[in-house]
C-alpha cells in the first residue's frame, strides 16, 4: 500500500497510518523528488511491487517538488532523515558523503553481486573505496532535430563537425536557427560545452578538467571554445531569456533545427506534436577524428541516509532497486535506460538509439558538467558558458575567472 | 493649499485636468492591467498571438485551473497561518514594549529603544544563516510556526517604534492620576492605555498583515514544501513549472495579490495612518 | 500599599513589560548579527564541521569579480532608487486637488505598493518578455528590433530597478500627499501675496515644510534599494551570467542556492552589506537621537 503525503503532513500521516497498518508491518520511509506524473507513477508501481514481495514492510513515499528538493535535502538529512531517498551520484553526492550523511552500502553491493551487475557506474558511486548509492536509471544526451526542416533546406544528417556547420549555413539562409537552447537556467549550456570538449579533447581530458587537474587557460580548453565560437552565430539569439522548455516549440514549429539535449526532452517534443517520423536523434558529430567517441549520460540513484531508522529494510529496498528485472520494468515506465547489465531496454526508438550509442562508446561515459565538477566550479563554469554564448569576445576574462575559481575550489 | 486649487483655474484647464488624471492612472497601472487581462485570456488566444487585444472570451477557467492543478489554495492558507499569528504576536509584544519605553524613565530607556529601531533596519541576509540554524535546531524548520516566530520577533522592532511614539503623545496626566489613585501598573496598562491605543493597533495590524503576507525572503529560507510554503514562495516555484503559460502565471499573481489589496481598500484610513507616521510633525 | 513598594513596582515594571519582546528580539535579531560575524571567519558548507579560516573569506571577497559586480549594481540601485523621491513628490503635487473621485484615484495610484514584490516581479517579467511582452513590442515598433531587457547584461539591472521604482514611487507619493495635507495654509497664502509661485513657491515655502516627509521618504527608499532581493530573485536569479546580482542576492546564492554551500562566505558578504547599511542606519539613529534629547 502506498501512502502519499507531503512535507510536514507526512509526519502526521505517518503517525495515523502506522497505527492503521498491521502490527507486524515495519515502516520504510522514502523521500523522493519524482513529482512529474510519469516518474511518479513509475515509482508508485515499483513500491507496490516491493510491498507485494515483502508484505511485512509498509513503504511510505513522501514526494517533494523537484526544485525545492535540491535545497531541502540538506535539511532533512541533518534533522529528520528518511530511510531511503534519491539524489545524484559523483560530485553531487560528495559533500554529503564527506559530512557523514550517507550510509555505506558496500555490503549490499557485495551480497548481491552488484559490483559486476552495476559495474558501469561503480566509479561514480564510490568514494573513499566504499559504495554509497544504487543507480537505477540513466539517459543519453545528443542532438535532437527536426527532420522536416532538414528536408526543407536540403541538408543531410551530419556525422562530422564540418558537415554540421555547413548545414548551419543552409539553415541560416532559410532564416532558421541552426542550434537552439534556453540558457536562463544555465545547465543546458553545460551540455553543449561538454560535447564540444569531449569531441575536441576526449573523455580523459573532460575528467581531468572537471577534477581540477587542468588549467582553464590551457590551450586545449581554448581549442574547445574556438569550435564553440563557430557555432555561436547560428544559435538562437534570445537564449539567455528563455528556459529549455521555451526552446522546444522552436524545434516543433521548425524555427530551429537542432537541440543539444537529454532524452527526457523527447516527451516535450512529442507533446508539442512531433512524431517518431519528424523528430530525429543523432550523436554529436565528430570534431577531431583521432579522439575516441565519448558520450554524456547522467545517472540517477537512491541511497540510505546515515540517520535512517529502518536500516535492514532500507538495504532490502536497495537490493530490490538494483535487480535486473526491477530496473527493466521501472525504466520502461520512466522512458529511460536501466543501469543493470542484465536488464532489457524498452523498444522506443530513441531509447534504442541511445542504448546503441552508449553501449558502443569506445571513449567513456561522462555524467554531466555539474555532476563531474564540484558544485561551486559547476556554477561559475556554467555562468561562463552562458556569457561566452552571449559575448564570445569576453573569452579571456571568462577563462581567467574560471581559472581563479579552480585555484580556490580544488585546494 | 499647494498647488493652487484647480477650481480657481479656467474651465478648459479644469477639464484638461479631469482628463489627465484618469489617463495618467491608466498609464501608471499598465503592467497591472496587462496582467489582469492576461489572467482571463484563454490559452488559445496566447497560442494565436493575441497578447494585447481584448480576450476572445473571459476565461475564468484559468483561475479554476490554478486551484485544481496546483496547491494554490494550500499556499494561501499557509500564508494566513503565518500572517495572523504574527499580527497578534507582534502587536501583543510591542504594546508592552512600547508602553514600557514611553511611560517609564529608566537609565537605559533610549538605548533599548534605539536598539529596536536599529535592529529593524538591518539587512535580512545578516540574520539568515543563524536564524535558519536556530529554526532547524528547534525542530521548527519548514513549519508555519517556525516562520511566524521569526516574523513576530522582527516585526516587534518596527511596532515598538510606532507604539512608543504613539503612547508618548497620549496625555500623561491620565496615568499620573491613576497612580495617585493607587492603581497598579498592569491595570493602568490594561484599562487605561490599551483602550486609547485602538487606532495604533488597527493601523499596525493592517501594515504588519501586508508586510508578512508579501514576505518572500524568509518564506524561501525557512520553508520548502507545498504543505507549509506561503503564497509568495509558492508562486515563485509555480512560476518555474508554468513555463510560457502566462495566463496561469497571471491568474496566480492576481490571487496572491488579492488579500492585501482587499485589506488595503477595506482599512485604507488605518493603513495610510500607519504608513505615514512621522511624515508630519 | 506602602510608598517604597510602589516605587519598586515602578522600577521593576518596565522590565517586566519589556521582557517578552526584548527576549524575542534578542534571540532572533540582535544575537544573530554577531553570530553571522562569527560565522564569516569559518569555512562551512552547512553540513559538516566548520573550519576556522580567519579572514580568508574577506581576502577572497576583495578579489571576487562577482562581488564587485554586486557592489556596482548596489550603487546603481541606490542612485536610481532615489528618483522615487522627486517622482513621488511630482505625482503627489499632481494629485493634491479636490475633484470628484479623487480619493479613489489616490488609492489606485498607491495600489502598486500593496502588492507583493514577487507579483510585481512577475508582472514586469511579462512586460519585458521577448517577442510578446508589451515593452518588447513597443521597442520593436519604435526601433525595428526588440530588446530582451532581462537577458541583456547591459540593461538588465535598469529593467529590474524600473520594476522596483513602481511601488516605491507609490510609497513616497503617499508620504508627500499626507505632508501636503498638513502644509500651513496661511503661510502659503502669505507667500502668494508676496508674489511667490510655481518653482519658487515649491522650493522656498513648501519643501521646508515637507522636511519630515522627505526624511522618511529618503530613509525608506535607501532601505528599499539595499534590500532589493525579491525582484532580482524572481526576475533573473542574478542572470544573465551574474550581471544583475546585488549583494543581498549574491549572499543567498553563495549560502543556500542549488550550487551554494558556502555559509561562511555568504556570511562575509552579509557582513559587508550590513556595514554599508550601518552607515545609513547610524545617520538615521543620530538624527532621531538628537530629536529625542532636544525635546
Amino acid at each position: 500500500m502506498v501512502h502519499l503525503a507531503k512535507g510536514a503532513l507526512a509526519l502526521m500521516a505517518a503517525l495515523l497510518l502506522s497505527t492503521a497498518a498491521s502490527a507486524q508491518q515495519r515502516v520504510l520511509t522514502f523521500t523522493t523528488d519524482n513529482n512529474d506524473p510519469a516518474p511518479k507513477a513509475a515509482w508508485e508501481q515499483l513500491v507496490a511491487d516491493f510491498e507485494a514481495e515483502n508484505p511485512d514492510v509498509d513503504v511510505q513515499m513522501n514526494i517533494m517538488d523537484r526544485e525545492a528538493y535540491k535545497t531541502a535535502i540538506r535539511n532533512f538529512l541533518t534533522t529528520d532523515p528518511p530511510d531511503v531517498a534519491n539524489w545524484y551520484p559523483a560530485n553531487r553526492m560528495a559533500p554529503f558523503v564527506s559530512a557523514g550523511l550517507f550510509m555505506d552500502i558496500s555490503d549490499v553491493y557485495a551480497a548481491n553481486d552488484l559490483t559486476t551487475q552495476l559495474a558501469s557506474t561503480l566509479p561514480i558511486v564510490t568514494q573513499d573505496g566504499k559504495q554509497w548509492m544504487v543507480p537505477y536509471t540513466y539517459y543519453q544526451w545528443g542532438i535532437y532535430f527536426n527532420r522536416t526542416v532538414y528536408e526543407q533546406v536540403g541538408a543531410t544528417v551530419p556525422t562530422t563537425w564540418e558537415e554540421f556547420l555547413a548545414n548551419c549555413e543552409k539553415f541560416k539562409a532559410a532564416g532558421i536557427d541552426c542550434l537552439t537552447t534556453g540558457s536562463s537556467q544555465l545547465w543546458p549550456t553545460a551540455g553543449i560545452f561538454d560535447y564540444l570538449n569531449l569531441r575536441t579533447n576526449g573523455y580523459e581530458f573532460h575528467k581531468a578538467l572537471t577534477n581540477g587537474e587542468v588549467a582553464w587557460t590551457d590551450d586545449r580548453v581554448r581549442a574547445t571554445f574556438a569550435e564553440w565560437a563557430k557555432l555561436v552565430p547560428y544559435t538562437t539569439a534570445n537564449h539567455a531569456a528563455i528556459d529549455w522548455q521555451d526552446a522546444v516549440p522552436l524545434i516543433v514549429q521548425g524555427k530551429a533545427a537542432n537541440y543539444v539535449m537529454g532524452n527526457f526532452a523527447v516527451a516535450a517534443f512529442k507533446e508539442g506534436g512531433m512524431t517518431n517520423e519528424t523528430l530525429g536523434f543523432m550523436p554529436f558529430p565528430t570534431i577531431n577524428p583521432d579522439v575516441p567517441r565519448a558520450e554524456e549520460a547522467p545517472t540517477d540513484a537512491v541511497f540510505i541516509p546515515a540517520g535512517a531508522k529502518n536500516v535492514d529494510d532500507a538495504k532490502k529496498f536497495m537490493a530490490y532497486v538494483a535487480r535486473a528485472d526491477v530496473q527493466t520494468k521501472l525504466n520502461a515506465a520512466l522512458g529511460q535506460l536501466p543501469v543493470n547489465a542484465g536488464s532489457t531496454v524498452g523498444d522506443d526508438p530513441f531509447l534504442q538509439a541511445g542504448f546503441e550509442m552508449l553501449s558502443t562508446t569506445p571513449g567513456g561515459i561522462a555524467q554531466f558538467f555539474d555532476r563531474d565538477a564540484p558544485a561551486e566550479m559547476a556554477k561559475v563554469g556554467m555562468e561562463g558558458f552562458q556569457e561566452f554564448m552571449v559575448r564570445p569576445e569576453n573569452l579571456d576574462a571568462i577563462l581567467d575567472r574560471l581559472e581563479k575559481a579552480r585555484a580556490r575550489v580544488y585546494q | 493649499m499647494f498647488p493652487r486649487p484647480i477650481t480657481q483655474m479656467s474651465v478648459p484647464a479644469q477639464t484638461l485636468y479631469k482628463i489627465a488624471v484618469p489617463v495618467a492612472l491608466l498609464l501608471w497601472l499598465l503592467p497591472l492591467l496587462g496582467v489582469a487581462m492576461t489572467s482571463v485570456r484563454p490559452a488559445s488566444d496566447l497560442a494565436q498571438g493575441n497578447y494585447f487585444g481584448l480576450p476572445s472570451a473571459l476565461a475564468f477557467e484559468n483561475y479554476a485551473q490554478v486551484f485544481q492543478n496546483t496547491p494554490m489554495l494550500q499556499y494561501m492558507l499557509n500564508s494566513f497561518y503565518v500572517t495572523i499569528p504574527t499580527v497578534i504576536g507582534a502587536l501583543a509584544l510591542s504594546c508592552m514594549t512600547g508602553f514600557a519605553l514611553a511611560v517609564y524613565r529608566f537609565p537605559s530607556n533610549l538605548i533599548v529603544f534605539f536598539m529596536f529601531v536599529a535592529g529593524n533596519f538591518v539587512p535580512f541576509q545578516i540574520l539568515m544563516v543563524p536564524v535558519r540554524d536556530l529554526t532547524l535546531n528547534l525542530g521548527m524548520y519548514n513549519t508555519w510556526y517556525g516562520l511566524a516566530l521569526f516574523h513576530i520577533a522582527f516585526q516587534t522592532g518596527f511596532c515598538t517604534l510606532f507604539m512608543r511614539n504613539f503612547i508618548k503623545a497620549l496625555p500623561f496626566e491620565l496615568i499620573e492620576a491613576a497612580r495617585v489613585e493607587g492603581v497598579s501598573e498592569w491595570r493602568i496598562f490594561w484599562f487605561i492605555v490599551i483602550p486609547l491605543m485602538r487606532p495604533a493597533i488597527a493601523a499596525l495590524s493592517v501594515l504588519v498583515f501586508t508586510f508578512i503576507w508579501n514576505d518572500f525572503f524568509w518564506a524561501t529560507v525557512l520553508t520548502t514544501s507545498a504543505a507549509t510554503q506561503p503564497v509568495t514562495a509558492g508562486l515563485s516555484s509555480l512560476n518555474g513549472q508554468w513555463i510560457a503559460q502566462w495566463h496561469l502565471v497571471s491568474a496566480g499573481s492576481i490571487l496572491a495579490a488579492l488579500p492585501p489589496v482587499l485589506m488595503f481598500f477595506l482599512m485604507q484610513r488605518h493603513f495610510i495612518a500607519g504608513l505615514t507616521l512621522g511624515a508630519v510633525k | 500599599m506602602p510608598a517604597t513598594g510602589k516605587l519598586n513596582q515602578r522600577k521593576l515594571a518596565p522590565w517586566l513589560f519589556l521582557a517578552p519582546g526584548l527576549l524575542m528580539f534578542m534571540i532572533y535579531v540582535i544575537i544573530p548579527i554577531f553570530q553571522s560575524m562569527w560565522i564569516s571567519f569559518y569555512d562551512w558548507d552547512g553540513l559538516g564541521e566548520a573550519r576556522w579560516i580567519g579572514t580568508a573569506n574577506y581576502v577572497e571577497l576583495v578579489d571576487d569579480d562577482a562581488f564587485y559586480t554586486s557592489l556596482k549594481n548596489n550603487v546603481i540601485w541606490l542612485l536610481l532608487y532615489m528618483l522615487a523621491v522627486p517622482a513621488g513628490l511630482m505625482i503627489a503635487i499632481f494629485l493634491n486637488q479636490t475633484i470628484t473621485g479623487m480619493r479613489l484615484y489616490k488609492s489606485l495610484f498607491f495600489f502598486p505598493f500593496v502588492i507583493s514584490q514577487v507579483v510585481v516581479g512577475l508582472m514586469f517579467s511579462w512586460f519585458y518578455a521577448p517577442n510578446f511582452g508589451l515593452f518588447y513590442s513597443l521597442i520593436e515598433w519604435l526601433t525595428g528590433s526588440g530588446v530582451a531587457i532581462l537577458a541583456d547584461d547591459r540593461y538588465v539591472t535598469y529593467g529590474i530597478i524600473a520594476a522596483g521604482l513602481w511601488p516605491q514611487i507609490a510609497y513616497v507619493m503617499i508620504l508627500y500627499l499626507t505632508g501636503l495635507n498638513n502644509v500651513a495654509p496661511d503661510q502659503v497664502e502669505a507667500a502668494r501675496l508676496d508674489g511667490a509661485k510655481g518653482w519658487r513657491m515649491l522650493w522656498y515655502v513648501i519643501l521646508p515644510q515637507l522636511r519630515p516627509a522627505t526624511f522618511i521618504a529618503v530613509v525608506v527608499t535607501l532601505l528599499g534599494a539595499l534590500r532589493s532581493f525579491d525582484l532580482v530573485s524572481i526576475m533573473t536569479a542574478g542572470g544573465p551570467f551574474g550581471s544583475s546580482r546585488v549583494l543581498s542576492y549574491y549572499m543567498f546564492e553563495q549560502a543556500l542556492s542549488e550550487y551554494g554551500y558556502r555559509m561562511g562566505y555568504g556570511a562575509a558578504i552579509a557582513v559587508v552589506l550590513f556595514a554599508i547599511m550601518m552607515i545609513f542606519i547610524s545617520g538615521f539613529i543620530w538624527k532621531m537621537w538628537r530629536d529625542e534629547t532636544e525635546r
